[in-house]
């Protein structure tokens, strides 16, 4: 399928440390980087189950669970692909083909460094309000790149 | 956290308001060398300073007999948070687990 890049939020980062942490820290250790604010349910753990067809799992700490994401490709240590199965009121999403996906992939630049790009798409396929869903995931810079290079310290204007 | 941002976002929403931001993130500057910079007058730059300052972008400071303007880094952090998005902010603590020692883990 093709991507879209307007239906497509794309992020990426260079990480100094070998593709399988990288890729360990990303799957197995969800909740060290995870944000404690984006969550369905209150959760004391991330479970990501390390096959197709596994979830993501937030487990609140009286053991209630949230399955709120579908593990659709485990191929370590190169690329995880899980659902996104949040609707526009930021609700569980019963309906797989209103969905979106989060693609991950990770690439070796060295050995202690790895390349993570993440994109997710077809956002469209949550439907009426998806423009929503994007803008939250997404950056707002798009309009605002002389901004950004303000805030960061370097010169605003060219020469 | 809400309303602040709105208040923000409204006041970059100007361009040449944005322009004064822009010189006083490249350096703190006083009203006059501003308006020196800028093809507006003096009031105006001070006008749009003190929207800047209210927004929390800006803090300014008496130095000797000018007051001199410069980047309010909490506003500026706040702002960044929200336009960087989820994906961006997530990816950044990512990086910053992924790089710490396995000893510094839970």
């Amino acid at each position: 399928m093709s991507t879209d890049t307007s239906t497509a939020v794309r992020s990426e980062i260079m990480v100094e440390a070998p593709i399988e942490r990288a890729f360990a820290v990303f799957t197995e250790e969800m909740q060290t980087w995870w944000n404690p604010d984006h969550h369905l349910i209150e959760t004391a753990e991330m479970i990501v189950e390390p096959r197709v067809g596994g979830n993501i799992v937030d487990r609140g700490p009286d053991g209630s669970e949230c399955r709120w994401s579908r593990v659709l490709a485990y191929e370590p240590p190169t690329l995880f692909v899980f659902s996104w199965d949040i609707n526009t009121r930021w609700e569980l999403e019963p309906d797989p083909d209103k969905t979106s996906e989060v693609a991950v992939t990770f690439t070796a630049e060295a050995p202690d460094r790895t390349q993570v790009v993440l994109e997710h798409r077809h956002l469209d396929r949550h439907g009426e309000g998806w423009e929503g869903m994007r803008d939250a995931v997404g950056s707002g810079w798009s309009d605002l790149a002389g901004l950004k290079d303000a805030i960061e310290g370097r010169p605003p204007f060219p020469g | 956290m809400t309303d602040s941002i709105g208040q923000t976002l409204i006041a970059l929403g100007d361009p040449t308001r944005r322009e004064v931001f822009e010189l006083v993130a490249a350096r703190p500057r006083a009203v006059g060398e501003l308006a020196a910079e800028l093809p507006v007058s003096r009031p105006a730059v001070s006008q749009h300073l003190r929207v800047l300052k209210e927004a929390g972008l800006v803090t300014d400071e008496a130095v000797g007999a000018r007051r001199v303007y410069q980047l309010h880094p909490e506003g500026v952090a706040e702002l960044r948070d929200y336009l960087d998005g989820f994906w961006n902010r997530s990816l950044r603590a990512f990086k910053a687990a992924a790089e710490a020692d396995d000893k510094e883990e839970r």
